[in-house]
């Protein structure tokens, strides 16, 4: 394989075990926990770097990483709820402390030197063709592509499992406690995957960048379509197309592959903001202006019908006369009014009924 | 217009405190309100009463230039109600605001006078010191310096009321002021209303309690998108009104109002 | 007034045994006066919720000062700031504009704005260092912050930045607090309160930007939440509360870039989120009537005069309103207080 094949791959594969979770960080809008969680596994990487004096086990790392990632979340909660900080100014509390203990330690010890805030922040992808998986003396590959793939697999196995309880309990809460599915449980077991998808993910693109990957593509899919299988798929898509675009611009730019990442991820996003079929910014100012033009209708009917004079409408209603005239033409083509005795508008029987009809809408 | 309601006003000439005419409020092209058509009469206790999404919410801030209109003209004392917002007084739902924000019960009554204060001046002792005479209106004088949060849900009430009165207004306009209150804060805004009406003050006030409409408001106006019917309330809080306001649901949800209004009417 | 603070302030260090070469002055100055803008307008913000916005508005100043540079090629502060200023600014917006415009939430609007501003701040940042230019350590200052690199020029710009924050926040004091506390009360009595906001957002730009140089974006939002977090736990007034908050900041910020130019390897931004935190768990446990602490001896009193006067209510929440889970402080059991006035 080359370079950039392993780099994208690398990419891809720390997208995708992000986005499996982070869709469901966008649904359950805990977006800015994960935000905190990514920020504060510094913490734990740099805590079991120092007590292993520099070795770099992914398994300790991940645990170490993924316990202050719990205990973010339960730092958070045990602020929240001592009834005196709300949970936004509390996350806003907790991970800057675990985080900057984290950038302390990283240029306080010695041992921790081979750490340096360059990593923190963007990772080092570059590095992933270097580094390679010895076990028991025999070479088994790229160690990026083991340890991201294996995340991925576990993340996958984790929603595909507990798809139902995880639907449920993102969407009811409550009815989940009542049907017995310990939604607590599953949020500190998501939350736990979180942070040990960080860890993995932050050798590749860091502890800040991290968040794009977690949040981005799971709200791009989420503008996109409306079930939640579907959804989790195109998260693992744009995240998959963001670390290959990502890729070709850094290298044509010589930039930060995992900033560019980043960036591309957000232009994808902007792409659907404004395109999505369903929820884009296009079209909904469409559906807007088709329904406004059909609120229009009515309200200039009802006024007729009401036996107030056309010319009087563009005042009373601060319309402009084109306004007027179109929403007239309309009303005429659809039959709500009709012209009699040469000019004189009159409103027919549907047109006094749509005036009229209790039917609001609602 | 279309099935227009009967005009509650019967005075003569002079403006009303409020008039409202032709209006139309949609939320993103849905009618929340529709062909309004109403006045408030001076000096009187009015109650407007729909069920939940009738807009009678959307009603008070479309009045008080709250929510953009899609049509119509609202007038406060024949005026519009940018240039007539000194004679207005406003008391939001209590749940609109943060009750743990860091501010005394009397420090939100001198808020009622930062309006006639303008940009920039500060309020000063007097202002406290009618401040602290609207708190005594409401029999919250002791409690002046207490943090908002330790006061109980109807001292709030109490309190945001006392605010309106240092506006001194002369149209007081009220969003449900009943929700959610004890019996001691009830009869004290009930007393209140009174008062104000001994002064000559117009009082507006949305209200969802149909039992106690015949007994603390002179006037309804029944609201469900549209305006069903509006007067005084011996005439026009009947049974057949409220079931055009209510719906069917008016059957199953307050018999017991109906029941007592039917009892009114007869009466 | 926060001059002389300072000056004494200093007097009693150097009475430690702390000398104050120039550098450590400017850093010292710099760092108080972040701190007092932080913690008077992150009072506001925090507030108003938006605490992690100015998380956001934070990261995305990163673009900003990286095209400042590559536009102007200059190292001069005002101009990297102002670039710092634009680009947050857009943030800001760019996050209500998704929170109106799409069905995100806020929480995803944060996170969309603050790691692809920041993630696209790195690509100029890599890029400006590949391209060989020596400048480029000095813009990486502003990730975590280095207070040390600081000069009198510097202290000089963001002074008088807080300062005209400050006086705008003084002058529209009252506003400002109406519309936060009730919005639709103030838009009745004519505020204009989308107006106000706007302003607000522009105030919270104003003091990230002041601390970008020490404490740099990722740490930023700490100097703005945690100030006002702990001062509001020691007082039920607004005002107080942005003069302690003021106070918290400034010795955070002080202290922490003090400690941080004396004890090598030790970031300034780090420090003083450590610092202004520290404060916060100590105002969270021991300040009068809100303190946790404080609370749990009340309790146990109340208990026992509850024992003893049988049936007496003991509880300092009186009534309560629905959707505020705030607990009030407990009181011992007081008639008086547990009553209705009549």
């Amino acid at each position: 394989m080359s370079f950039a094949a392993i780099i994208i791959l690398t990419g891809a594969l720390t997208a995708i075990s992000c986005a499996l979770v982070g869709s469901f960080l966008v649904l359950r809008r805990t977006a800015m926990v994960g935000d905190a969680i990514s920020h504060s596994v510094l913490l734990g990487i740099v805590t079991v770097f120092w007590l292993t004096n520099g070795s770099r086990n992914e398994i300790l790392m991940v645990l170490g990483a993924g316990t202050v990632g719990l205990l973010t979340v339960y730092l958070i909660e045990l602020v929240r709820s001592s009834g005196r900080v709300r949970e936004d100014a509390a996350i806003g509390l907790v991970f800057p402390v675990l985080f900057s203990i984290g950038v302390i330690m990283v240029s306080r010890f010695p041992q921790t030197v081979h750490i340096d805030v360059q990593h923190v922040l963007y990772g080092e992808i570059a590095f992933a063709p270097l580094r390679r998986l010895e076990l028991f003396g025999a070479d088994l590959g790229y160690r990026s592509l083991w340890v991201l793939g294996g995340m991925a697999a576990i993340n996958l196995a984790f929603v595909t499992l507990f798809y139902k309880e995880l639907k449920l309990s993102t969407f009811d809460r409550g009815l989940a406690a009542t049907l017995g599915f310990a939604p607590l449980a599953l949020h500190y077991a998501l939350m736990g995957l979180v942070s040990a998808t960080t860890v993995v993910a932050f050798d590749s693109v860091g502890a800040i960048l991290v968040v794009a990957m977690l949040i981005v593509p799971g709200a791009t899919a989420y503008l996109l379509t409306d079930r939640l299988g579907v959804m989790i798929a195109l998260a693992c898509g744009v995240g998959a197309l963001s670390a290959w675009g990502g890729y070709v611009v850094a290298s044509a730019y010589d930039a930060s592959i995992s900033g560019a990442m980043a960036t591309v991820a957000g232009g994808i996003l902007v792409l659907a903001v404004l395109g999505s079929p369903r929820h884009g910014v296009v079209v909904r100012a469409w559906t807007r202006a088709r329904l406004r033009r059909r609120f229009d209708v009515r309200l200039l009917v009802a006024h007729l019908a009401g036996g107030s004079d056309p010319d009087h409408l563009s005042e009373q209603f601060r319309w402009s006369p084109s306004t007027v005239r179109r929403t007239l033409d309309l009303a005429l083509r659809e039959g709500y009014v009709e012209r009699r005795d040469g000019d004189r508008l009159t409103v027919t029987p549907a047109g006094a009924a749509l005036a009229a009809g209790t039917d609001t809408g609602r | 217009m279309i099935d227009r309601p009967p005009n509650p006003a019967t005075t003569d000439g002079g403006a009303y405190p409020i008039s409202v005419r032709d209006l139309i409020v949609a939320y993103r092209s849905t009618p929340v309100l529709w062909d309004i058509h109403l006045d408030i009469r001076p000096g009187r206790l009015t109650a407007i009463v729909g069920p939940n999404g009738a807009g009678k919410s959307t009603m008070l801030k479309a009045i008080l230039g709250l929510v953009p209109v899609s049509s119509g003209r609202i007038e406060i004392f024949g005026g519009p109600y940018r240039e007539m917002r000194r004679q207005v007084a406003y008391v939001p739902q209590r749940s609109s605001v943060d009750w743990d924000f860091p501010t005394t019960a009397i420090d939100v009554v001198m808020m009622g006078q930062y309006g006639q204060l303008g940009w920039f001046r500060r309020p000063g002792r007097r202002e406290r010191e009618n401040a602290m005479s609207c708190l005594t209106q409401v029999g919250m004088a002791d409690l002046a310096s207490r943090q908002i949060s330790q006061l109980s849900g109807g001292q709030q009430q109490r309190v945001f009321l006392a605010r309106a009165l240092a506006q001194a207004a002369d149209l007081y306009i009220m969003d449900e002021p009943f929700a959610g209150v004890d019996a001691v804060t009830e009869r004290a805004i009930v007393e209140l209303l009174q008062r104000l009406r001994a002064d000559g003050k117009t009082v507006v006030v949305v209200h969802h309690d149909l039992q106690t409409v015949p007994d603390y408001f002179e006037d309804v106006a029944l609201l469900n998108v549209r305006l069903i019917a509006a007067g005084p309330v011996a005439e026009v809080f009947t049974p057949d009104n409220l079931a055009a306001t209510y719906g069917g649901r008016i059957a199953f949800i307050d018999a017991e109002a109906a029941a007592v209004a039917s009892a009114r009417s007869a009466r | 007034m926060t001059g002389s603070g300072l000056s004494l302030f200093m007097a009693q260090l150097s009475v430690l045994g702390v000398t104050f070469d120039y550098t450590l002055r400017n850093v010292l100055l710099g760092s108080a006066v972040l701190g007092i803008v932080g913690g008077v307008i992150g009072c506001l913000a925090v507030l108003r919720r938006q605490s992690l916005l100015s998380d956001a508005v934070s990261h995305a100043a990163l673009p900003g000062i990286c095209i400042a540079f590559i536009l102007t090629g200059t190292r001069s502060l005002p101009l990297l700031l102002a670039g710092a200023a634009v680009t947050g600014l857009l943030g800001a917006l760019l996050v209500l504009g998704i929170t109106r415009g799409t069905r995100l939430k806020e929480d995803a609007a944060l996170g969309i704005v603050l790691s692809t501003f920041f993630g696209f701040g790195t690509v100029l940042l890599t890029q400006i260092s590949r391209s060989g230019d020596a400048d480029q350590a000095g813009l990486s200052r502003f990730l975590f912050g280095q207070a040390a690199s600081l000069v009198a020029g510097d202290v000089l710009t963001m002074s008088v930045l807080g300062a005209v924050a400050l006086a705008i926040v003084v002058a529209a004091f009252k506003e400002l607090k109406l519309s936060t506390f009730d919005p639709a009360f103030a838009a009745s009595v004519g505020l204009p309160v989308t107006g106000l906001s706007v302003l607000l957002t522009v105030l919270i730009v104003a003091a990230i930007v002041i601390g970008l140089q020490s404490v740099g974006v990722i740490l930023m939002v700490t100097v703005l939440v945690a100030p006002a977090l702990a001062a509001r736990q020691w007082t039920q007034r607004l005002s107080t509360m942005m003069v302690l908050a003021a106070a918290f900041g400034g010795v955070s910020g002080a202290l922490g870039a003090l400690l941080s130019a004396r004890i090598s390897g030790l970031p300034t931004g780090p420090t003083i989120v450590l610092i202004a935190s520290s404060l916060v768990v100590l105002s969270l446990l021991f300040a009068p009537e809100r303190g946790l602490v404080w609370n749990a001896i009340e309790n146990r009193r109340a208990a026992r005069t509850m024992r003893g006067t049988q049936g007496a209510s003991a509880t300092g929440r009186l009534g309560g309103s629905a959707g505020f889970d705030i607990p009030a402080p407990v009181r011992p059991a007081a008639p008086q207080r547990g009553g209705e006035p009549r």
